[in-house]
């Protein structure tokens, strides 16, 4: 079984990556109900006391005995997340060195996160990230989550992004990103975003973005949903993706319900790894199949069902409709029309009771509904993980490299342009300590080369390079 | 004489677990002579009177194998070797040069002390018999490499490779490429070749055996019964009276005539659910016939047939006249091997097999065609009849996986991947053209 470890900066970083943690225990509770220390959970969790190999006689009380230690490193430039989770119920899965923290924060500022907290705390978090690794068997695999909108987790992010790839450069880099709405609090997100998308294209093997606006729109779906109660359609309770009801933090707080379904998204990438399936995928074949081309890693996610319905007899569609609903706009994290553009490649990820037939019977029936690369028509890659969810019987998880991404980035970059034409806010930037207005440039170019290559892929077919013949 | 199995990746070790399966299955019935050699051929009894398959599982993740070890002790006729496997803790990614240039060398030395302390187990042996997907990372790359060493290891042993092609819409996106690289490399290292693709099962399974929800195990087992119908022992034109001792051998001297054409395909009827088995009656021409169809016709399955293809009557001029009145679907063989298992078996009648418009003109006929026999009933059915046939029934698949890997390779898209592991682009254009050879070679047959 391989390990991943998780690292989790910034306020946003660590508040989706303690959800995370609790569906990942909850989960882990569900299915392996004798408490015992496994295989499954040694991808995220090492067992620290040899002695005792129980896990969690009982995860829904507040009485937590873990035997085992997060794979984890987190990091904040500012103490009030990182004291919130070291006074929480999680507290006995961490030890305190794992927690890098400062006192200040970085003011919104990328530069500061990235320069100034950098080359600080360069060395702790080298050596954090080192003692972790020695503890895995077989290290494959990095799990980045961070906002792209502040200081601390885009900064100091990307900056441990490029460090990771220094150290341990065969190790896959999955980063899970939260990208800014244009309705964003904080007014200097657009450069925060563009300067660590140049990090992000040059130093990630593969990127989730997601997107507020989006988990916004699928929490108010569902709450929609369990409000009006259509007859027949009652909601069962606590078994949407934003439920974190059974884990182990009682509190419910107010991100919460859209950080669940981030976590759900990082729990289902990460299942077919940990459980058994008839048909597995590693973590490494995420990229190896959806990367054609080193710099196109931005891969746009989608979870199905968001619900399951009171109702138990679920008949067959339901199934269909859980494949319809996956390419559906409703169901992504990132605002985006992967219909109206072309898709690269496409994985579709099924745990649960989902049988092989199920399955191609729905490929058949959408592949020509989506428009495809035409070098690659049917690129589809599938797995199939025999065990669901907590309170779900099946569920879907489709990944799609597709050029609709390129929109996202585009009013990224108008939004960057905007300011930087009138060099607002540049001074906070350029007082710092190592930025330069170079930096800015290229960040510019960096993400109109991206948008550009996507673009690039939409042209007109090409014909067909002629076939090698052989003289007969 | 023993037959040695490698169960490589995935795929193949989902599929070598349930050959054991239906083999261990089929030779329990009351024909002890049977039972005997089959047990010999793929067994050995340990002290304690258990039969332990005389197989190597291999993998770079450890989720299947211990199934597929789970799952044998479980059925309590047979289990696997404790210490016949090995695997990693990461697996290849579905990346081909992962596999051969990585994963294959690092481990090659614990592979073949596995397969060497099988070999030594044996008596004598028939062979080497490997199990394989072409669309993974594992079982094409590494396996690949395995069969590179074992053939500069063992160079006057037999390799037989069966290999399962993907479903032509997608289970792995890089699988072309992954193919057509496994494919040029094993047409020079195995003796042959044989093909199942997952398409072909899958609607054997909707269409023929009902399964409504048909799950991959489902698909194995149908593979698994054709593999075990040309495995089990039978009696050859070599050997009348008794079992056949070189099974691989015969199948290798009667089908693969020059090194060129190593391509097998393989079909089998009757294919029904287990719920008509009771039902249906069958008899020895109607089978034969529908075999005969299906091989001209290039169908592998027994519903859909076309009947409208047939043989071109007898020319008496040149071999120009021969291929212009032939119908443009017609399958021409190179060669063919008939296994008919069941009662009355000696009164099938073969001889519309035995057609020499059949075959290529520069084969006499009695060389192309053999038959195998047993009198014992295969796996539940009454009478059984297999035909493994060196065709050209391959082509089509074979030539769209190709268009497809090139497609894709004109684009340059996902060379990135293959390059970081030491596959240059040199080498890609030397596998295109190696398979653009295989295909060229059949089509002017």
């Amino acid at each position: 079984m391989t390990q991943s470890i998780v690292v989790q900066v910034g306020q946003c970083g660590n508040q989706v990556g303690c959800r995370f943690w609790d569906l990942v225990l909850r989960e882990h509770a569900h299915v392996n109900q004798m408490g015992v220390y496994d295989e499954a959970l040694s991808s995220f969790f090492r067992n620290v006391d040899q002695r005792c190999h129980c896990l969690v006689p009982n995860i829904t009380e507040n009485q937590v005995y873990l035997c085992a230690c997060l794979q984890a490193v987190l990091v904040d430039m500012e103490e009030g997340v990182l004291a919130e989770i070291l006074q929480g119920p999680l507290r006995s899965l961490f030890s305190s060195t794992q927690l890098i923290s400062d006192v200040s924060g970085s003011g919104n500022n990328w530069a500061v996160g990235h320069h100034t907290y950098g080359l600080v705390y360069r060395e702790q978090i080298v050596d954090q990230v080192r003692k972790a690794a020695e503890h895995c068997d077989c290290l494959q695999c990095f799990f980045l989550i961070h906002s792209m909108g502040g200081g601390t987790g885009s900064g100091l992010g990307t900056f441990v992004l490029k460090l990771l790839e220094d150290e341990f450069p065969e190790v896959c880099r999955i980063v899970t990103s939260v990208y800014p709405t244009a309705e964003d609090d904080v007014i200097t997100s657009p450069y925060n975003s563009v300067l660590a998308m140049k990090e992000l294209t040059e130093h990630a093997d593969c990127v989730l973005p997601v997107d507020n606006q989006s988990l916004v729109d699928i929490v108010g779906k569902i709450q929609h949903m369990s409000n009006t109660g259509k007859l027949g359609c009652a909601i069962k309770k606590d078994c949407t993706i934003i439920s974190g009801q059974g884990g182990v933090v009682k509190v419910e707080k107010p991100f919460d319900a859209m950080n669940n379904i981030v976590a759900n998204l990082l729990l289902n990438i990460t299942s077919s790894a940990r459980f058994e399936g008839s048909l597995n995928m590693d973590l490494n074949e995420i990229a190896m199949n959806l990367v054609p081309f080193p710099r196109l890693h931005y891969l746009v996610s989608s979870l199905t069902p968001l619900y399951t319905l009171a109702d138990v007899n679920i008949p067959p569609r339901r199934l269909d409709q859980m494949f319809s609903d996956a390419f559906s706009k409703e169901h992504q994290l990132i605002r985006a029309d992967p219909k109206h553009n072309l898709y690269l490649a496409c994985a579709l990820m099924l745990r649960g009771n989902v049988q092989l037939s199920d399955l191609r019977r729905n490929i058949e029936r959408l592949r020509p509904t989506l428009p495809f690369v035409p070098w690659n028509q049917e690129g589809w890659k599938t797995s199939l993980c025999s065990v669901p969810p907590v309170c779900h019987t099946h569920s879907l998880l489709a990944l799609a490299n597709n050029t609709c991404v390129k929109s996202t980035f585009f009013e990224l970059r108008e939004c960057f342009v905007k300011l930087y034409r009138r060099k607002a806010h540049l001074h906070h930037y350029l007082a710092v300590d190592g930025m330069e207005l170079a930096e800015f440039n290229e960040a510019l170019s960096s993400i109109s080369a991206l948008i550009e290559e996507y673009t690039h892929l939409e042209s007109p077919l090409m014909p067909n390079a002629p076939r090698l013949t052989i003289a007969t | 004489m023993s037959v040695v199995s490698l169960q490589l990746g995935q795929c193949g070790n989902q599929i070598g677990h349930e050959l054991f399966s239906v083999i261990s299955d089929d030779s329990s019935g009351p024909n002890r002579k049977y039972k005997q050699c089959s047990d010999e051929r793929f067994f050995y009894e340990t002290s304690t009177g258990g039969l332990v398959a005389r197989s190597v599982l291999v993998d770079m993740e450890p989720k299947v194998i211990s199934q597929a070890i789970a799952k044998a002790s479980k059925s309590g006729r047979w289990r696997y070797g404790d210490k016949a496997h090995f695997s990693q803790k990461q697996g290849s990614g579905n990346n081909w040069a992962n596999g051969f240039c990585v994963h294959g060398p690092h481990h090659e030395e614990a592979v073949e002390d596995l397969v060497r302390m099988e070999m030594e187990r044996c008596d004598r042996l028939a062979g080497i018999f490997t199990m394989m997907s072409v669309a993974g990372g594992t079982g094409s790359g590494v396996g690949t490499y395995i069969t590179q060493r074992l053939r500069d290891l063992y160079p006057n042993s037999f390799i037989l490779n069966q290999v399962t092609w993907p479903y032509g819409a997608g289970e792995v996106i890089v699988q072309n490429y992954n193919s057509v690289l496994t494919l040029s490399h094993l047409y020079q290292l195995s003796d042959a070749i044989l093909v199942h693709e997952n398409d072909t099962v899958h609607k054997i399974c909707s269409r023929l055996m009902n399964i409504k929800h048909i799950s991959i195990s489902d698909v194995n087992k149908v593979i698994a019964h054709q593999l075990a119908s040309v495995l089990q022992p039978a009696y050859t034109a070599d050997s009348t009276c008794h079992y056949s001792t070189n099974p691989i051998g015969e199948l290798l001297s009667s089908l693969v005539c020059h090194p060129e054409y190593k391509l097998l395909s393989l079909c089998n009827i009757p294919q029904m659910s287990s719920t008509s088995l009771a039902y249906s009656v069958f008899n020895w021409p109607g089978l034969l016939k529908h075999l005969r169809q299906m091989l001209i016709a290039s169908t592998r399955m027994e519903e859909g047939i076309d009947w409208t293809v047939s043989s071109p009557s007898a020319v008496t001029s040149g071999g120009e006249g021969a291929t212009n009145s032939r119908h443009k679907s017609f399958n021409l063989s190179l060669a063919n091997l008939l296994i008919l298992r069941g009662k009355d078996v000696s009164t099938a009648v073969t001889d519309g097999f035995k057609d020499p418009a059949l075959y290529v003109p520069w084969l006499k006929t009695e060389n192309s065609f053999s038959t195998w026999t047993s009198p014992v009933a295969f796996n539940g059915y009454e009478k059984s009849a297999t035909l493994v046939s060196n065709s050209q029934s391959l082509l089509k698949p074979l030539d769209s996986i190709v268009r497809k890997a090139w497609n894709m390779f004109a684009s340059r898209a996902y060379i990135h991947q293959y390059t970081k592991f030491g596959i240059s682009e040199e080498d890609f254009l030397d596998s295109f053209t190696a398979v653009e050879q295989i295909i060229s070679s059949y089509t002017h047959l």
